[in-house]
């Protein structure tokens, strides 16, 4: 009876008010059966690790449209670390670069970014494809 | 699961380890390996008191929460929370969303907040928010909060779980018929009138008190009517006082270890109830492959034919 449900941590950092975006996606992983907290506005990337340390989250969801994910994306991975908490993956969405989509997924700071455009669909098989299987024990 | 890891998943959690309280309570939800791990976590805990709280939607039950952790962290007291909100009975998702008006704790340490989803359990809570409680007790936490799913009129299963019943109600959303009403109201051991900024509270709390007077003679305890206004910070210095009032009642009266009894009985037919569910899908299982052509009848007829062709007895109804 391993019937473990996928936990997501939705949030939004830093100072950018616009969470439509972040409420279109944790409906639509709600709708996908899974376990969505949502943090509300005017996280700080400190707030975000606590929050997913404490819910047992699989996955942080974070939403930047200020152009800051150079920075929070680097950082939030960096307190997962401190806390020993790597194991829970980390993807993003919002307008960003190509370019430094490449860099940030490159250099690990995220596992995947998605930009306007797509699909809830496409996100919440990728969320499926990379947890489903390591759901089964995960000790 | 390898049983010695458990254990120092277990050892960790009594060392106030917050990753091995968030994943213990993780696993009891799920079912992996529930009854080792309460069976471990229940013979270090049960001492500290369960504060509920509970109220319709949007009656300010978080807030009040984030309040009251405030005045309790205030006092150096290491707060567990639990807060519930709806599962989807469709898709069986769910947005948890209590942590929104808990902000101002976020990065406290001392403070432990956990959000379930009610997968499909009725009642306000979840099949497993009383073992969630007792794992963050056995974390370190010692002043515990449960905080509901926004409820109706008659989601009372909070009684079995918290030692004192917060009821939290807004000015303007009844009158006092609805006072008098069963359920809900008949379990509170402190009312709140909330957003008490809002006109009409005065009344309520009139007519909370005049269903008190006809409820309460010769009762040892009467529930407090409390205003508080979040947006005002009003009350919430007078809602702590209560509660502790109605602790003491609890451990003074002996009231406190008749409810204890009491739940534990629950608790042992909640496992039975859980055990013999099994039983019955594996039964039902079963009577989905003896149903072959019934179709025509009403539904108690052919309740009563599967049975027969099921369990092969004459008797469905004694």
């Amino acid at each position: 009876m391993n019937k473990t449900r996928i936990r997501v941590l939705v949030g939004k950092p830093g100072l950018d008010g616009h969470d439509r975006g972040a409420k279109v996606i944790a409906r639509a992983l709600r709708d996908a059966g899974m376990e969505v907290i949502y943090s509300g506005l005017h996280q700080t990337p400190e707030q975000l690790v606590e929050a997913a340390i404490q819910e047992d989250v699989d996955l942080i969801g974070v939403s930047v449209l200020s152009g800051a994910h150079m920075t929070i994306f680097p950082r939030i991975k960096e307190l997962l670390k401190e806390q020993n908490a790597e194991d829970i993956l980390l993807m993003g969405g919002g307008t960003i670069p190509e370019e430094d989509i490449v860099t940030l997924v490159e250099a690990g700071h995220a596992e995947a970014l998605f930009t306007p455009g797509a699909t809830t669909t496409e996100i919440v098989s990728w969320i499926r494809d990379r947890l489903e299987a390591s759901k089964e024990v995960s000790v | 699961m390898n049983k010695e890891l458990l254990d120092q998943w277990l050892a960790r959690l009594f060392d106030r380890d917050r990753r091995a309280t968030a994943k213990l309570i993780s696993w009891v939800e799920d079912d992996v390996e529930r009854e080792y791990i309460m069976r471990a976590v229940l013979k270090q805990t049960g001492q500290q008191m369960v504060v509920g709280i509970t109220g319709p939607p949007g009656a300010g039950k978080s807030s009040l929460v984030e309040a009251l952790t405030k005045l309790y962290r205030g006092k150096d007291e290491r707060v567990g929370i639990v807060a519930v909100d709806p599962s989807s009975p469709y898709s069986g998702g769910a947005i948890l969303g209590d942590r929104i008006r808990m902000q101002a704790h976020g990065t406290d340490r001392d403070v432990f907040i956990r959000s379930m989803g009610t997968r499909g359990h009725l009642g306000g809570v979840t099949r497993s928010t009383s073992d969630v409680l007792r794992i963050l007790e056995g974390g370190g936490y010692g002043r515990l909060l449960l905080e509901t799913v926004g409820v109706g009129q008659s989601e009372l299963e909070i009684m079995q779980i918290a030692d004192t019943v917060v009821v939290v109600l807004n000015p303007g959303t009844g009158d006092g018929i609805q006072a008098i009403k069963a359920g809900i109201m008949e379990v509170a051991d402190v009312f709140v009138i909330n957003k008490s900024d809002l006109p009409g509270s005065e009344r309520m709390k009139n007519d909370i008190e005049m269903m008190l007077n006809l409820n309460c003679d010769g009762k040892a305890w009467r529930p407090p009517v409390v205003l508080t206004s979040v947006i005002d910070q009003n009350g919430l210095e007078t809602l702590r006082e209560k509660i502790e009032a109605h602790q003491l009642y609890m451990l003074e009266s002996g009231q406190r270890d008749e409810r204890r009894k009491e739940r534990l009985r629950q608790e042992v037919w909640r496992h039975w109830k859980d055990r013999l569910q099994v039983t019955f899908e594996n039964v039902w299982q079963v009577a989905q492959e003896k149903w072959g052509d019934l179709e025509n009848g009403d539904s108690y007829e052919l309740a009563g034919e599967l049975w027969r062709r099921v369990l092969r007895e004459d008797k469905w109804h004694e």
